[in-house]
């Protein structure tokens, strides 16, 4: 297994805007080890969210190589995409992203039966166990409140013990406490797992829990430190 | 990635409920039904023909002959199969009644029977006697008659009146005719005596128009295809037609079949309306589970799975659809048992019948297929990232490649499947012409209407109303294109129909009159033509007098092989055709192919062949045709073909031949006299005075015979195009529906900016009135093409717009879309802004 984790060369990302095409990454380099974590900071619009798409296979780099686990992500095509996805990563977003017709339990078995587990829902039962809400199996996302909705979101990305965890504010629609809760959760589960976590935030504080913050401006890295190097 | 896991999906996704699927599953389930409700009928009208048709035949098996009785031989033959036979001679003639000096006169159907009639059912009466003893009579041979003709000719039980020479006393009126409807299209009511006492009537005489059918009580054990292969031997060339029990009344099972067919295929417009219904809702569920899908690939689904997941999903809701449509198309008519038997002039049996639901469900399934399959490959398009960017679009027009192949191939396999079904692939490949052209005009007038409402925004300044009713037009929501193509395809089929019908009763009842004679004098003995002419040519209101020999025949070859064999079903070939002989054209015939015979052609026969009959049966000069003439065949060359208009109602003949190979048969004169409507009754009195035997056919008669039996037909259709109008209304309501969210946005926000709830509405209505004249509008131009299409090409006939359809189709489409719009638009209205906009938030 290769020591990166996620490896991006001269990566760009264009897209069609309604005005025609609007640049949103420019040139970014950047290696992320297996077992790091990693903070990407900078003002709205900077590109931070489209860079953790890009590391996803989520979004398709315009120009240059992005390397997930040594396989060029920039060369599968989208089933292959879901694939790795489903093998390798776990990815939390700012707006949970439940599926509304599913139970708690549920929303966390199915990357695990995408996957092909026969034991998905007492793995999926464990995790949400874990996350303290295994009381709540049965019940759908709208009976549940945000910080509960957020903390099925992060069992259903560690259920599969993905290798890459990559989380897109995933306390930018809670409030203090909950969001709180909902980071320890996250480093609790990364460090149990030893996952890989990028996390997207605008929140410095949050971002200097991780071992390296980058920060981005107009789609380009502005400053890449290592939290040791402080 | 195993299609359980998708199904497992599918389940979970379907607990939602049925919200967003009612209008998908009502437009499915209305089309099916629709086709599943004609086929239930028609099977039933069909199974009714058949348990009955001994009943209708008259007896298990029948030999007709055309104006003769059978020879010794013959009738010892039929005696020889039969148990029991019956004879019955059928012709038309003119009833007379003579009442303080004047004359009343009816055409009537006349059938004359034997002692054995009827071998099957009873006669009913009124008053209630046997029927021996109603024919019995007494100073004069009793005659029993149908209650219309007695009622017109002021008969009353007891009375008399004359048939030709022959005087009879009527006994009764008929109440029931066993087999009536086996007899197919009589011009007269019916008239019923003894054959024995028309002797001396003048009616039977050699070369006249009668047909006798010898009817046939079988043993038990009888086989009947053994049968009829030895009655087609013994009879072969001598122009007998024989049938049996399977298909006692052709006619009828002929027009049932066809009539059924036709509904089904306007049915199955109705479930191409319903096919926009259920695209649109599918688009729309799939518009709002767009973030299921994204999640779905972010934990790492693949395509297959999305695609099989909501795939299962809208195949669970369509066989849903398809089951209620089949339960109702079932249920409905035999609910309706009662109502439909007392409508319809033959027997019917109602029952469950498999045939016709499976052909509704294999409609259902290829519709539903063929309109979901397109959005359910857009899943392909989700991507991922749309959870976090919106508006992000493939970019692509068409789904992959491999879906429109398929939905193609679909297509292609739902016009075969109508093609078999309806028998006539002719008819079903017009349809699904017609309905993919309509669909195309109104998917591009669709689009142009909503670059026009664009177009016109600037112009609506000042109108706030108008402003935003186009915005919403010319908008990016789908709306305008879901009610253009659902109400439009729905208005065209009914405007279609409106045309036609209008241009074809237009034909009939005001055009054909002016051109048409007043009347037919058939039965007209050689010795009577001089006398007849002399008193026509000197009558001043005689405007014009055509006669022609006329003798019956039956096509039997041609190229000596089966004329079935050669042209199918042809009209020409079916039954007997009127034929004459001519030495030379008249000056109103125009040859348009090959050489009339020489004035004194001696040599093999020949024959003038009708130039458009020949050519749709395939004809070609030096042809042989054998037609079998009062049991003699007669094989004559096609030397020649000729225009023969049968659209005036004149005389028009088929077959010309030559005079000398028609020399020495009996046959009788047929005519037509054009003259003024005042003189009409008076020619008629003259001639039925003078020659009672022959028999006179009031074409304004005929023409409103005609107009009533096109009207049924036309109700019939436009029953079928109501329900594809009531589809397209479903989906206008689930297209309202679906923006009722939208438009209380919009409602609030514009009274947050002080526009009044009057305002609002009037906005609303604009939009809805405006959509529904756009659709209305192209309906018109595609209905109207349509029926100019037909008029023109099928059946020959000017086309001439019928404004009042035309207006009413307008009418309406803005009518749906205004109710459709008003029904959904008091909860916008009454919305509380505040509330609407934090819920946004």
């Amino acid at each position: 297994m290769p020591d990166t984790a996620i490896a991006l060369e001269d990566v760009t990302l264009t897209l069609m805007g309604n005005t025609g095409p609007v640049e949103i990454l420019h040139g970014i380099s950047l290696d992320v080890a297996r077992g790091e974590t990693i903070g990407l900071i900078g003002p709205s619009g900077s590109g931070k969210s489209s860079l953790l798409m890009v590391m996803g296979g989520l979004e398709t780099a315009t120009s240059g190589r992005v390397s997930v686990l040594g396989q060029d992500v920039t060369r599968l095509d989208e089933d292959r995409l879901a694939r790795l996805r489903r093998d390798h990563m776990g990815v939390v977003f700012q707006s949970f992203n439940l599926i509304p017709t599913m139970t708690a339990l549920e929303n966390v078995a199915t990357p695990l039966e995408l996957a092909g587990h026969r034991d998905a829902f007492d793995r999926a039962a464990a995790e949400l166990e874990s996350v303290g809400l295994g009381a709540r199996s049965g019940h759908y996302p709208a009976q549940l409140s945000g910080g509960e909705q957020q903390r099925v979101a992060l069992a259903r990305a560690s259920a599969p013990r993905p290798d890459i965890l990559l989380a897109d504010e995933p306390t930018g629609n809670l409030d203090g406490p909950n969001g709180a809760a909902i980071m320890d959760l996250l480093f609790g589960l990364r460090d149990r797992h030893g996952a890989t976590l990028v996390l997207v935030t605008h929140s410095n504080t949050l971002a200097e829990r991780c071992d390296r913050v980058v920060r981005l401006r107009d789609g380009r890295v502005d400053d890449a430190r290592m939290r040791a190097a402080e | 990635m195993s299609l359980a896991t998708a199904a497992r999906f599918a389940g979970r996704e379907l607990r939602g409920g049925l919200r967003g699927f009612r209008i998908f599953i009502a437009c499915l389930a209305l089309g099916v039904a629709a086709i599943a409700g004609v086929g239930s009928v028609r099977s039933a009208i069909q199974e009714g023909l058949s348990e009955q048709g001994a009943v209708m035949l008259g007896g298990d098996a029948q030999a007709r002959f055309t104006y003769r009785f059978a020879s010794e031989d013959e009738r010892a033959f039929l005696d020889s199969l039969a148990t029991k036979v019956s004879e019955v001679t059928d012709f038309r003639s003119m009833a007379t009644v003579v009442r303080d000096g004047r004359t009343e006169r009816g055409l009537t159907q006349v059938k004359s029977v034997d002692d054995a009639y009827p071998l099957l059912g009873t006669m009913l009466l009124d008053p209630p006697m046997p029927l021996d003893e109603a024919l019995a009579g007494d100073a004069h041979p009793g005659a029993v008659m149908a209650k219309v003709l007695a009622d017109r000719l002021a008969l009353a039980p007891g009375d008399t009146f004359r048939l030709g020479s022959a005087t009879f006393t009527l006994s009764a009126t008929i109440v029931t005719e066993p087999d009536d409807a086996g007899d197919g299209f009589g011009l007269g009511p019916r008239t019923l005596v003894r054959t024995g006492d028309l002797a001396g009537s003048g009616l039977l005489e050699p070369g006249s128009l009668f047909e006798t059918e010898y009817r046939l009580l079988l043993p038990p054990d009888a086989d009947l295809d053994a049968l009829e292969t030895e009655a087609e031997a013994r009879f072969e060339g001598q122009g007998i037609r024989w049938r049996d029990a399977r298909n006692g009344a052709p006619g009828i099972a002929r027009f049932v079949e066809r009539l059924g067919n036709f509904l089904v295929l306007v049915g199955l417009s109705g479930l191409a309306v319903g096919g926009i219904g259920v695209s649109s809702a599918v688009r729309a569920y799939l518009a709002r589970k767009t973030p299921v899908i994204a999640t779905l690939k972010t934990l790492g689904a693949d395509r297959a799975t999305i695609f099989q997941t909501y795939f299962l999903q809208i195949g669970a809701l369509s066989l849903l659809g398809i089951a209620l449509g089949l339960i109702l198309g079932a249920a409905v008519p035999m609910a309706l048992s009662p109502v439909i038997s007392a409508a319809l002039p033959v027997p019917v049996v109602f029952s469950l019948y498999p045939l016709p639901l499976v052909e509704a469900a294999v409609y259902g399934l290829l519709t539903a297929l063929i309109f979901t399959l397109w959005p359910l490959a857009r899943t392909e398009d989700v991507r991922a990232a749309s959870l976090f960017r919106e508006a992000l679009d493939s970019g692509r027009a068409l789904p992959a490649t491999r879906f429109v192949v398929i939905t193609l191939g679909l297509l292609a396999l739902l016009v075969g499947v109508a093609a078999v079904f309806s028998g006539n692939a002719m008819i079903a490949l017009w349809m699904a012409g017609g309905i993919l052209g309509s669909l195309v005009i109104l998917a591009l007038a669709a689009i142009g209407v909503r670059a026009l409402a664009r177009r016109a925004m600037p112009a609506s300044r000042g109108r706030p109303a108008l402003r935003w009713a186009l915005g919403a037009i010319g908008g990016p929501r789908e709306t305008a294109v879901s009610v253009v193509l659902s109400l439009g395809l729905g208005l065209s089929v009914l405007s279609a129909i409106g045309q036609i019908d209008g241009n074809l009763r237009t034909a009939i009842s005001r055009d054909l009159p002016d051109v048409a004679p007043s009347y037919f004098f058939v039965d007209i003995q050689p010795d009577q033509i001089d006398g007849y002419l002399d008193r026509l040519a000197s009558d001043p209101a005689v405007s014009r007098v055509d006669t022609a020999p006329m003798l019956r025949g039956v096509v039997t070859r041609i190229n000596g092989q089966r004329a079935q064999d050669v042209a199918g079903d042809h009209w020409v070939v079916r039954g007997d055709r009127g034929i004459t002989y001519a030495a030379q054209p008249d000056s109103r015939t125009r040859v348009t192919t090959g050489r009339w015979w020489p004035r004194d052609y001696d040599g093999p026969p020949q024959v003038s062949f009708a130039a458009e009959e020949a050519e749709e049966i395939g004809l070609k000069l030096g042809d042989t045709i054998t037609v079998n003439i009062l049991g003699r065949d007669i094989t004559a060359t096609v030397t020649s073909f000729r225009e023969v208009d049968f659209s005036t109602a004149g005389i028009g003949f088929v077959m010309t031949l030559d005079p000398a190979a028609l020399q020495g048969a009996p046959h009788t004169f047929i005519s037509t006299v054009y003259a003024a409507p005042e003189a009409e009754a008076r020619i008629l009195r003259d001639l039925a005075d003078a020659y009672p035997n022959i028999t006179a056919i009031r074409v304004k008669d005929a023409i409103d015979r005609i107009s009533v039996l096109l009207e049924g037909i036309a109700g019939a259709i436009r029953w079928g195009a109501a329900a594809t109008l009531l589809t397209g209304f479903l989906v206008l309501i689930g297209a309202a529906a679906a923006g009722e969210g939208a438009r209380t946005y919009e409602a609030a926000v514009l009274k947050t900016l002080g526009a009044s709830r009057a305002r609002i509405l009037q906005s609303f209505a604009l939009r809805s009135a405006l959509l529904g004249a756009a659709a209305g509008g192209v309906a018109l131009v595609a209905g109207s093409l349509g029926g100019w299409a037909v008029c023109t090409f099928l059946m020959d006939t000017t086309y001439a717009p019928i404004w009042s359809s035309a207006l009413g189709i307008v009418a309406g489409g803005v009518v749906a879309t205004l109710l459709a719009g008003f029904a959904f638009a008091w909860r916008p209205l009454a919305a509380k802004p505040a509330r609407v906009l934090r819920a946004r938030e």
